[in-house]
């Protein structure tokens, strides 16, 4: 279908009213961010709600990157371009940066927002890689108050989260890590669309020894788009093209991807190989000082 | 609902769904037929439109999301004195055959200039990599645009409309 069926349109001009909004119209109301994933559903009626709450007002509360301390908040409203533009986040997150310059066309990147992203929750969305592979937190806020919750239990299932209906995601918070470093890699089959499959890593490093080592892979049915098996094999270990090829080779094992238009399994485990020890081998030099690209 | 909006620098209003799409709101509602729409999944980009200054894919965008905002279109894109750049350049390098392409292309291009006055081939490509074009296999879109930012202002009369 060329167009969504009737919905009625509100429009809060803060978290607040947003949280009331949803409260209001209970279950059959969605919020719209950059609505590119929910218009696209709507169109083909993989969604129909019969409310939805516009929060682009909220661009100007929740759409900025700073550091806090030893952290990077990020506004849930901030756009993908906007990500990519930011200096704070290509010195701490180079992995986001990374993600970003891939992540559907320019076009489409001024207009999704990060909390979109998270919220739509594709298995096969960059971001939840990401920020699987940063550890970071995300901030919700409801009519019973605000919370806390650790990345690797915000998503539920494939398109599902623990926000609840009458909830707002507003904001993601990665920490800033002495020694740390990451990056992401990708392979789609023409610029601009969704992953084959994705790897992102970071790691943090002390010397030549791997301190912390986190893995996040997209679209290739990970478990909270983690790969625990691979992370294992770094812990503790000096950082070697051996060891990141065996890490590799654990994570394109663990993960469980199906065959589907996109590529047959054993392909997609065979990405998932390559591209995180990709991964591992840039974050570790960058993270050594070096300047990999 | 009544939707008003600034489009190409003039106030417009008139009423809408809640479910009407952008791109339908200017081509059926205010008449502004030079913005194309092409497909269902936002993946063409011939409905390119500035909104609040940046280029977005008005087939991806609820008309009562632009009320109270600018937007501009390839309508917009000619100025007092003339043609913009990009379209004498689209025109001057045959960087249309169909044409469907053009205005979101134009629009982009024009955005990509105002950021960047003078990109890469890499550059200007990447920037039209969310649209599609079905004829030209790009080259002279790209040498269209490239002629924009070669001559910022237009034409020089001297150089005739084959040069
Ligand atoms: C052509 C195209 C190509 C794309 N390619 C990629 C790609 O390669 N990789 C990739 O990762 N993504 C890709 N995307 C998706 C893109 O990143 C979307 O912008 C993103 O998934 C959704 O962000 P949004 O702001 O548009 O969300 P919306 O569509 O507005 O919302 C998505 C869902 O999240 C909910 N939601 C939105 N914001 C909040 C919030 N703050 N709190 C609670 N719930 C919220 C909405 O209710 C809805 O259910 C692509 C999209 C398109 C159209
Ligand atoms: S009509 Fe195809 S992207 Fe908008
Ligand atoms: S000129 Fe025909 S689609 Fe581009």
């Amino acid at each position: 279908m060329q167009v969504p069926a009737p919905v009625e349109y509100e429009r809060a001009l803060s978290v607040e009213e947003a949280i009331a909004l949803l409260v209001k119209h209970g279950s059959e109301s969605r919020l719209i961010a950059g609505g590119h994933s929910l218009l696209p559903m709507m169109k083909l009626r993989l969604a129909r709600p019969e409310v939805v709450i516009d929060i682009n007002p909220l661009a100007g509360a929740l759409s900025y990157v700073r550091r806090e301390g030893d952290e990077l908040a990020i506004g849930a409203m901030t756009r993908h371009a906007d990500l990519l533009a930011s200096a704070l986040v290509s010195e701490h997150a180079p992995i986001i940066a990374e993600a970003e310059r891939v992540i559907a066309d320019p076009v489409v990147r001024n207009r999704g927002t990060v909390g979109g992203s998270l919220c739509q929750a594709d298995p096969a969305e960059d971001l939840s890689a990401v920020f699987a592979a940063l550890g970071a937190t995300v901030r919700i806020r409801g009519p019973r108050g605000e919370r806390s919750v650790d990345i690797d239990s915000f998503h539920t299932g494939p398109y599902t989260t623990v926000v609840e209906p009458d909830e707002i995601l507003t904001e993601v918070r990665v920490r800033i890590h002495p020694g740390a470093s990451s990056a992401y890699e990708k392979v789609e089959r023409r610029v601009g669309d969704w992953a084959i499959a994705a790897a992102g890593a970071m790691l943090q490093v002390s010397g030549a020894a791997i301190t912390s080592a986190r893995i996040g892979l997209a679209a290739v049915g990970a478990e909270a788009f983690r790969a625990p098996r691979a992370e294992a094999l770094l812990s503790g270990k000096e950082g070697s093209p051996e060891l990141f090829a065996a890490a590799g080779a654990e994570a394109g094992r663990e993960c469980n991807p199906h065959s589907d238009q996109r590529g047959p399994e054993d392909y997609k485990r065979h990405l998932v190989s390559v591209l995180t020890e990709r991964a591992l081998s840039r974050a570790y030099a960058r993270a050594s000082g070096g300047a990999a690209r | 609902m009544r939707i008003e909006m600034n489009v190409n620098g003039r106030p417009m209003a008139a009423e809408a769904e809640g479910r009407t799409l952008l791109v339908h709101f200017l081509r059926d509602t205010l008449g502004l037929t030079g913005t194309h729409w092409g497909c269902d999944t936002t993946n063409c980009g011939v409905c390119v439109v500035w909104l609040d200054g940046k280029p977005v894919k008005s087939c991806t965008v609820l008309a009562a999301m632009a009320d109270g905002h600018e937007v501009r279109t390839v309508e917009g894109l000619e100025g007092e004195s003339g043609l913009d750049p990009v379209q004498e350049g689209f025109m001057r390098m045959h960087g249309l055959q169909c044409g469907f392409c053009t205005p979101g292309m134009m629009m982009t291009a024009r955005w990509l200039l105002d950021q960047n006055p003078d990109p890469s081939e890499t550059e200007i490509r990447e920037a039209i990599s969310g649209q599609i074009c079905r004829c030209t296999g790009y080259e002279n879109i790209v040498r269209a645009v490239r002629w924009a930012a070669e001559h910022p202002q237009g034409a020089d009369e001297s150089e005739g409309v084959n040069a």
